[in-house]
């Protein structure tokens, strides 16, 4: 080998075909912002529809569909609700909490050298790319995406013939959602092994960091969950492909289509999907709660309140998210019984996550509170987090399910929980671990000006859906409007529109403050938060194998704020004087 | 107010509330929504103001040395878990019982089918009538044995706060006991493909007094002998209204009928066809066939070959052939053909013992 095709080799192995996963997780990252952009786009796209619909789109209508003069068709807003969901969900927040931030830091947070399976590591990156290339190529298949929504109901999923975005389109979104399937379940066993086997000394279970036990019970989630609908996803494929009949019912048929032989079931498929995709709302708030319990901790400087409830909280949220799936299915026509127990375990969610709550304003309670931005991010997190959850007992308990289902008052709900939420928590995350991923810091003055803006046109957003959802407006409606019925909503959805167009306006400041930072932030050391998780004792960027010393745990993660130390904060790996007479004591000495 | 959400929220009025209470499990679905309702605005308010309070009293500050001591509380920990554990359950205990009964029909029901296709309804009521709209009698408690022809649907009628899905293969049930005369409006809530915001209708179901219920019952039962009557009869039995309206150029999903007999237009080969006989019959048995050009996406028709015998289509072809006259489209407009309009249009049936002596005379056309 010549030298220069040894260093376009080693080029190759050290950024693209990459091992190491601080460089996974920022490919993660970076792609992962990329189809965010992608999704938000898409959005855009939908609420256009619901302002003013059937009307040209300005500028980018006429070059996107140029054939219906820059219109969106019924069979386009189908596939646009479905594309808009499956990315911001497959290719956004799933893969930016758990592989982006996941990658990250489990290994630098437990003071490991690296993933335990390297390799594997990157084989789940780059099982990302057929899926972003198989729904990525769906866009261009008319009627420009599948479908069928994100959930993939059959017989609109599988009967071919039954829609416009039944066709090839959904062929290969089915295959997109099986190569993310592998691809996570790569990950989460990566992560498994790494957490179990690799821990630093001295770093016990319960001296991990909050964010490091959200992954964690996140890739159990993931490891558990996600293989029945990859399984599903291939049964989707071999009914529509190889003719087999899981699906679909005998002489099932839509538009004159050839009866097939059957057999099946759709009500199988809503079982399958559910018990993957409930437990996936899970995967979607578990780390970012995580994240957000360390900065609220780091900022008030002060232990987290109540950590071990905290643990165990998230250990019973993931524990009931596995039997909590038929609350989608209320309304499907299974038996009573079912429902009743599925009910049960809904309601019961809420008493964790009451508790998360809870501890976060006992974190806050006494502290030195420090407005930085991901500080601000992660009490947006909490706010919005309220709504989000509150909104959901109404969904937990059945007859008022059964009237707000498929309206939009659904829709509210789980934006505040996944945009509200989840997307506050990985803005909080991205501001918190920049310096540590780049070595520099962010705008803080840009910052605080994007979580203003962001707030406000969030709520914009979302909280008038509540109140579209209590007028009984359907989800998945092209144009509700020339109905008398919601003639009414339409200037509020006008005014949703407005707020949306701006929230994805704000977001260019964060674009231009995260590109931007990374040649020209502030230069900043090891620990510029004073932080005391581990990763902040390895330098900023970490070289491979991250830590220039062996790190060694101490204690636990949150000690701040202890009058009988010099400094309000004490990071786990500096060794100190045991004895200390400390109120943290029941943090310090667990084992 | 400047805000444009405030002053937009203020054209608004109506409609963003709860729907009237039509059937007897609205009071307590109602019930138990301002009940979660209020617990939740109480809690959020408490919260909220608590972190407002915090974020205020324990921001970092010159000279205030914070107080990190609060790290645990059994006492308080305990409280805030097992506070909300008694909501819970009292909610829970709530939402069961409305389920209950929502789950469990009473033993005297009257058992209406229904037929959800894309994208149309069809009722079946026991004397053989079918209808697109549901008519009920009030205070009778009503069984749907719902159906699908093809993918998922879902009834939805928010003023009985009443849904459940139709699921292709299955035969789902949904029970009401309708409790307040008037119509209200249907929708299909569970997305069934491109054409799904078209599947609800306006005034879907009418709620009567019985004797109303049963006269109106015993005459959708009965065809009528003039054939435009009969075309405009079975245009709704069969739900061709819900796709193709009568009113000229009011497109909903398939071509509007109106002024639309004897017309050209290309088809989808570019070939010029006539909107005659021989095209009304060839569109009804094989839809696909020659599909009228801009409709491509649109159409999704089924095929009506054994459904409608030859004399039903020649009704169903009179009746197109009256939509060239304005006063036919008038009257067919609002979906229903009163007697008064059938006499002034000189389409309604003889009495009985008149028929015999003097057949009606079909100039009408």
């Amino acid at each position: 080998m010549s030298n220069s095709t040894r260093s376009v080799w080693g080029w190759l192995t050290t950024y693209v075909f990459a091992r190491d996963h601080k460089i996974i997780g920022l490919q993660f990252l970076f792609s992962t912002m990329l189809w965010f952009l992608v999704g938000g786009m898409l959005a855009m796209a939908i609420r256009w529809q619901l302002a003013w619909p059937w009307q040209n789109m300005p500028i980018v209508g006429p070059m996107l569909f140029s054939g219906e003069g820059g219109q969106i068709s019924p069979e386009f807003y189908t596939s646009l609700v479905t594309q808009h969901a499956t990315v911001m969900i497959f290719f956004v927040i799933i893969p930016i909490l758990t592989a982006a931030f996941g990658n990250y830091l489990i290994p630098l947070m437990i003071g490991a050298e690296d993933m335990a399976f390297p390799t594997l590591n990157m084989m789940s990156y780059w099982m990302m790319w057929p899926a972003f290339l198989l729904i990525g190529f769906s866009f261009f298949v008319p009627p420009y995406g599948a479908g069928a929504g994100w959930t993939s109901y059959p017989p609109l999923s599988v009967l071919v013939e039954s829609s416009p975005g039944s066709g090839l389109a959904q062929t290969l979104w089915l295959g997109g959602v099986a190569c993310v399937g592998v691809a996570s379940m790569m990950g989460s066993v990566n992560y498994l092994t790494t957490i179990i086997q690799m821990r630093a000394p001295g770093m016990t279970f319960l001296r991990m960091p909050m964010t490091v036990w959200g992954l964690f019970i996140t890739a159990i989630l993931q490891a558990f969950a996600l293989p029945v609908l990859t399984a599903g996803a291939v049964m989707q494929l071999t009914d529509r492909l190889l003719g087999t009949g899981f699906y679909l019912p005998e002489l099932a048929s839509a538009n004159n289509s050839p009866a097939v032989s059957g057999g099946g079931q759709p009500l199988l498929w809503q079982h399958l999907f559910w018990f993957y995709s409930h437990p996936a709302v899970y995967i979607m708030i578990l780390p970012a709660m995580g994240m957000v319990s360390d900065i609220i901790a780091t900022f008030s400087r002060k232990p987290l309140f109540g950590y071990k409830p905290m643990v165990l909280a998230t250990c019973t949220i993931a524990g009931l998210g596995f039997v909590v799936w038929g609350h989608h299915m209320y309304t499907s026509g299974m038996s009573p019984v079912l429902g009743i127990t599925f009910a049960a375990a809904t309601v019961a969610i809420a008493i964790p996550s009451a508790v998360k709550v809870f501890n976060w304003l006992g974190t806050m309670w006494g502290g030195k509170i420090q407005f930085s931005s991901p500080m601000l991010f992660a009490i947006g997190f909490v706010s919005m987090f309220i709504i989000g959850g509150l909104s959901g007992i109404l969904m937990a308990s059945t007859p008022v399910d059964v009237v707000i289902h498929d309206t939009y008052y659904i829709v509210a709900h789980f934006h505040y929980v996944l945009v509200g939420a989840a997307t506050m928590g990985i803005f909080a995350g991205t501001y918190f671990w920049f310096p540590k991923m780049f070595g520099r810091q962010m705008s803080e003055f840009w910052g605080k000006a994007h979580f203003a803006l962001t707030f406000i046109f969030i709520n914009g957003t979302f909280f008038p859906m509540h109140l579209l959802g209590a007028g009984n407006m359907p989800r998945r409606y092209a144009d509700p409007y020339h109905f008398e019925l919601f003639a009414d909503m339409l200037p509020l959805n006008r005014f949703i529109t407005i707020c949306a167009l701006a929230t994805m306006a704000s977001q260019a400041i964060f674009m231009l403050n995260f590109l931007g930072s990374i040649f020209f932030g502030k230069r900043v050391g090891r620990n510029p938060w004073n932080s005391n998780t581990l990763e902040w004792s390895a330098p900023s960027p970490p070289g491979h194998g991250n830590y220039d010393f062996q790190p060694i745990v101490h204690r636990g993660p949150y000690e701040y704020g202890n009058p009988n130390h010099p400094r309000d904060f004490h990071p786990q790996t500096e060794p100190g004087p045991e004895d200390l007479t400390s109120p943290l004591q029941e943090v310090s000495h667990e084992s | 107010m400047s805000l444009p959400g405030i002053s937009l929220l203020a054209d608004t009025p109506a409609s963003f509330w709860f729907p009237p209470k039509a059937s007897t499990f609205a009071e307590e679905t109602d019930a138990l929504y301002m009940i979660i309702l209020w617990i939740s605005i109480i809690f959020f308010v408490g919260i909220v103001v608590a972190m407002v309070v915090f974020v205020a009293k324990f921001r970092r500050r010159p000279g205030y040395q914070g107080d990190s001591r609060a790290l645990h509380n059994n006492a308080l920990e305990i409280t805030w878990t097992v506070i909300p554990t008694i909501i819970v359950c009292f909610i829970f205990a709530r939402g069961v019982e409305g389920y209950m009964d929502m789950m469990t029909p009473p033993p005297n029901t009257l058992d209406i089918n229904v037929t959800a296709s894309k994208w149309n309804w069809a009722f079946q009521y026991p004397n053989g009538a079918v209808s697109d709209q549901l008519h009920v009698p009030i205070d009778q408690p009503v069984r749907l044995r719902m159906r699908s022809e093809d993918v998922l649907h879902a009834f939805y009628v928010p003023a009985f706060r009443a849904k459940t899905d139709v699921v292709p293969g299955r035969v789902n049930i949904l029970w009401f006991e309708p409790i307040l005369e008037g119509s209200y409006d249907l929708f299909c809530a569970e997305y069934c493909g491109d054409q799904h915001s078209e599947m609800i209708k306006r005034q879907g179901v009418v709620v009567h007094k019985l004797e109303e219920y049963e006269a109106w019952v015993a005459n959708a039962a009965k065809p009528p002998v003039n054939p435009v009557a009969h075309g405009f009869w079975l245009y709704k039995r069969h739900g061709c209204i819900a796709c193709h309206s009568v009113t000229d150029g009011k497109r909903i999903v398939g071509p509007p009928f109106g002024k639309t007999y004897g017309k050209t237009f290309k088809n989808t080969k570019g070939q010029t066809v006539t909107f005659d006989e021989q095209y009304i019959q060839e569109s009804v048995l094989n839809p696909q066939a020659q599909m009228r050009e801009g409709y491509q996406t649109a159409s999704q028709m089924p095929s009506f070959l054994g459904k409608l015998s030859n004399e039903e289509i020649v009704a169903i072809t009179s009746f197109l052939q009256s939509l060239q006259k304005d006063e036919f489209i008038a009257a067919f407009e609002d979906g229903d053909l009163s007697d008064g309009e059938k006499s002034s249009l000189g389409i309604e049936d003889q009495p009985e013992d008149a028929a015999e002596a003097e057949p009606a005379s079909s100039d009408q056309q």
